[in-house]
């Protein structure tokens, strides 16, 4: 009950907020929108299949380098270069998964680093293709059903669309069987071993299906910037990510939101008075890890539980 | 000839350079359970700092002592304080890592500037030497050497003292080590700090190869992460093996692929991964 109304307040302000507030801040709710998904994608691996991913900004980086990429060279149309995309990007998902997941915990950590380091690599050097540390420029955004999603309120709510049906698709998988299989094998592997449960292939649907959603995020994420870099395949992306989603609360659905919009928040205001956004950034995980391990949905919950119970 | 020639010392020096930094990684994953990120960033600060000290004491061995020192005292800091309230966090490590590997990172940007530094080469060592009628450029030789012999001195220390024989028993079985009195946690330290100490002497060694630039952090820690998937985790010989292995594939990489080299390091940890989950020396951990 108490959950619905929240999410209804919450849907309202949205539904409001760019006719509320200037440009800025429309663009940056749109930016933890897309940071959100990304987040949320995440989530599915850490959170709810307790495997550690240093690899996921692969996948948001390189839907966007194939859209960016077939419309620029072949000339492709949205509609045709956004599918397109986001299949190369599961195809992706799929042969990574295949490699990552013959470890798990800190193996597999450092194996979809690894992993993602690759691409970042190449994605620099492969100048001929890439336009390396340049960046790809003059992309386009989408016309969807007729809308010019060039306008800044458009795009705010074709960006708060996707990430609400993102979202929903992310919470039906975790509510189905199939999710409290995911969470039995992050639980008890053996045991759900088993009972007859196919742990790898639990797990590799599921990187699968992340790898699907950081795809999503990859594609608002290039026509939002219009710009797509290496960075966007960077170690730090990716970092920043399970930040978002430790911070927020990891195998919480509304965590990884909360944590994605926290960063942008601290990343937009905080480097508006400080110059030294690496450096803050390297203490504010710092200060997470030992101050918030357990992030912030779990703890607002466990303070809340109390002070009910008083 | 001369080119495949060059290339192969060139590979030799890397992989040298590689089993400085992957070595303690490997041991103190091995040890500790803990990826650490900031290992990348240890190896630039150790470079920069063995900048500074050149213009002091214009002794490159001297530099690379002092150097490693320093960032064995800041590993072993990093490791007392921070990392040891986190045990049994394994993620929450890895993060705390990875936000000093950006703090130290910045740290470098704000006291030695965005441009490459060029640490010069030692004289005794800048003409070249002739062997079988090649020309091979002494310093590359001098750090396989001394790669070289770090190896086997870690090998000796492993294998052959009081104190390798307790790292040893710790990597295989911590809870075990500890019931039978081993300090643990005392190691704990000491291999950090070890760790820390050849990373940073690393990257002061390199300096004369690679020089001193922002990002050298992340372009070295990628392939001391392949290093220690390919060698398995743990092991020094495999840290050794597999240095080297990254070392020819990379150097000759970069020279006839340029623009793949880094998807051509993918291969052999493909082949390794896939019919050696655990790394070509690793053991079955417990």
């Amino acid at each position: 009950m108490m959950k619905k109304t929240l999410l209804s307040l919450l849907i309202a302000a949205l539904l409001v907020w760019p006719f509320a507030v200037g440009e800025f801040y429309v663009n940056l709710v749109t930016q933890i929108f897309i940071a959100a998904i990304f987040a949320a994608s995440l989530n599915l691996l850490v959170g709810y299949g307790g495997l550690p991913s240093l690899g996921h900004a692969c996948f948001l980086g390189v839907a966007a380098y194939l859209s960016a990429l077939m419309s620029l060279r072949w000339g492709l149309d949205h509609s045709l270069s956004a599918p397109l995309a986001l299949v190369g990007t599961v195809l992706m998902a799929g042969l990574f998964g295949l490699i990552a997941l013959r470890a798990t915990g800190l193996g597999f950590l450092m194996l979809t680093l690894a992993l993602s380091q690759v691409l970042w690599g190449t994605a620099n050097r492969w100048v001929a293709v890439t336009e390396g540390d340049n960046g790809l420029r003059g992309l386009t955004r989408p016309q969807v059903f007729g809308m010019n999603l060039d306008d800044s309120i458009t795009f705010y709510f074709f960006a708060l669309l996707v990430a609400m049906f993102s979202f929903w698709m992310i919470a039906r998988l975790v509510a189905s069987p199939f999710g409290a299989a995911l969470q039995g094998t992050r639980d008890q592997a053996r045991r759900m071993s088993a009972l007859g449960h196919n742990v790898w292939l639990i797990r590799w649907i599921t990187f699968v299906y992340a790898g699907f959603w950081g795809g999503v995020s990859g594609l608002l994420f290039v026509y939002y910037h219009k710009y797509i870099h290496p960075a966007s395949l960077s170690l730090t992306n990716s970092a920043e990510a399970m930040l978002s989603v430790i911070a927020g609360g990891a195998g919480t659905l509304a965590g990884p939101a909360i944590g994605a919009a926290i960063i942008l928040l601290l990343k937009n205001y905080v480097s508006a008075y400080v110059e030294r956004w690496n450096m803050l950034l390297g203490f504010v995980f710092v200060l997470i890890v030992v101050f918030m391990p357990d992030g912030l949905v779990p703890g607002v919950k466990r303070l809340w539980a109390r002070w009910r119970r008083q | 000839m001369q080119f495949w020639v060059i290339q192969t010392l060139n590979s030799l020096a890397l992989g040298g350079l590689l089993f400085l930094l992957a070595a303690g990684f490997s041991l103190i994953f091995g040890l500790m359970r803990i990826a650490n990120l900031t290992h990348g960033a240890y190896y630039m600060l150790g470079a920069y700092i063995g900048v500074s000290i050149l213009k002091v004491i214009p002794n490159l061995w001297v530099a690379a002592l002092l150097g490693g020192l320093v960032v064995a005292v800041l590993g072993g800091l990093v490791e007392r304080f921070i990392l040891r309230k986190l045990a049994g966090n394994e993620l929450g490590q890895v993060l705390v890592t990875l936000g000093f590997a950006y703090i130290i990172a910045d740290f470098c940007l704000v006291m030695w500037g965005g441009d490459p530094i060029p640490v010069p080469t030692p004289e005794s060592l800048e003409s070249p030497i002739e062997i079988a009628g090649f020309m091979f450029p002494a310093y590359r030789l001098a750090v396989v050497v001394i790669a070289l012999a770090t190896g086997v001195g870690l090998y000796l220390l492993m294998e052959r003292t009081r104190l390798g024989a307790m790292i040893r028993a710790g990597v295989d079985d911590m809870q075990m080590a500890r019931a039978v009195g081993i300090p643990v946690s005392r190691l704990f330290t000491i291999v950090f700090c070890l760790g820390s100490a050849l990373a940073g002497a690393g990257g002061i060694l390199g300096g004369p190869i690679m020089s001193a630039y922002p990002g050298l952090d992340f372009d070295m820690l990628p392939l001391a992460l392949i290093v220690v998937i390919l060698g398995g985790v743990g092991s020094l010989i495999g840290a050794f093996v597999g240095s080297f292995i990254i070392g020819f594939v990379y150097t000759f990489g970069i020279a006839l692929f340029p623009q793949f080299a880094y998807v051509i390091l993918f291969l052999p940890m493909i082949v390794v991964i896939a019919f050696r989950p655990r790394g070509l020396f690793g053991r079955q951990v417990a």
